[in-house]
């Protein structure tokens, strides 16, 4: 298991179980505070030809936040090696309203809503 | 001189309007410190607007509609503060969000001071916006960010593809050739 934790959030990849799980609420200032969330999101693909992604318990996520999932999702998209799963909640709004966007950048995308 | 894109709203304090304001200084405390004040306020203003949007326990669908309203405001208070703490001349008159309720609208309004670059960049920002499909436009960017970093306007996309706003800009000639720029989000109910 590997952790990232700051200030109202926290990201858990468990690598045994190919899931990574960002919760809390996410508003960074920029890419660049997200950077280490990205790099772990990147290396989470690496040598898996499946993952899951869990956002169930993320309440918010600014917009920077957005693009970094965005990223995410692209470069997963064009490795090609690795089917992704995005578990989202119908209880919390933004996902919603804002995830299906996820598909439309990748449409081999799972997107789950719980 | 003024110059609008887009419709603005005029906030009148009339009889039956409810409204709330923040106002900040954001020189008079390092970025890095004032960044979790944005959403702690973002939060309350979400919070705030639920008061007009009471839940009937007979009605399940109001605690649905809580729910989206509070996580409108809440996402676009946000996103308003985000970009008035990032983009702020100090040289111009303060940031302030204000946040008006009628029976029909929610009507987000945000100003801050500019430079006269930072202005001409944004109003060819606001050109693109109000030519492209915003869907479109919004998938660009997100694939050019993906190569190059560059979020500039996601924000606003978001706004406007998820959220179903409307925006409106308003620049007005300021100190020093800069300039007060105003920004409008209008959620129609």
């Amino acid at each position: 298991m590997k952790s990232l934790e700051g200030d109202g959030y926290k990201v858990d990849f468990d690598s045994g179980d190919s899931s990574i799980r960002l919760a809390g609420s996410l508003r960074l200032g920029g890419l660049s505070e997200y950077a280490p969330i990205s790099q772990l999101l990147d290396e989470s693909l690496d040598g898996r030809s499946t993952l899951t992604v869990d956002l169930t318990g993320l309440e918010f996520l600014n917009s920077s936040g957005i693009a970094t999932l965005s990223k995410f999702v692209i470069n997963a998209r064009n490795r090609k090696d690795c089917a992704l799963t995005i578990r989202g909640s119908n209880a919390i709004p933004w996902q919603g309203k804002s995830l299906n966007n996820l598909k439309r950048l990748m449409p081999a995308l799972e997107l789950v809503f719980d | 001189m003024t110059e609008d894109f887009g419709h603005f709203v005029d906030i009148r304090p009339g009889r039956d309007a409810e409204s709330l304001n923040l106002s900040f200084w954001p020189g008079h405390l390092p970025l890095k410190q004032r960044w979790r004040n944005n959403g702690l306020s973002a939060d309350f203003l979400g919070d705030y607007v639920t008061t007009f949007f009471p839940l009937d326990d007979d009605i399940p669908e109001t605690r649905h509609r809580q729910a989206e309203i509070r996580g409108a405001v809440s996402y676009i208070a946000n996103e308003l503060l985000e970009n008035a703490m990032k983009f702020h001349d100090a040289g111009q008159p303060e940031p302030i969000t204000i946040l008006s309720l009628d029976d029909e609208q929610i009507v987000f309004q945000e100003s801050n001071g500019a430079s006269a670059d930072n202005a001409a960049a944004f109003r060819a920002f606001i050109a693109r916006l109000r030519e492209a499909d915003p869907g479109e436009l919004y998938l660009e960017q997100l694939e050019r960010n993906a190569l190059s970093e560059d979020t500039a306007g996601l924000g606003y996309l978001t706004m406007i593809n998820d959220y179903g706003a409307e925006l409106a800009w308003r620049f007005e000639a300021g100190h020093d050739g800069g300039y007060r720029v105003i920004t409008q989000v209008t959620l129609k109910l």
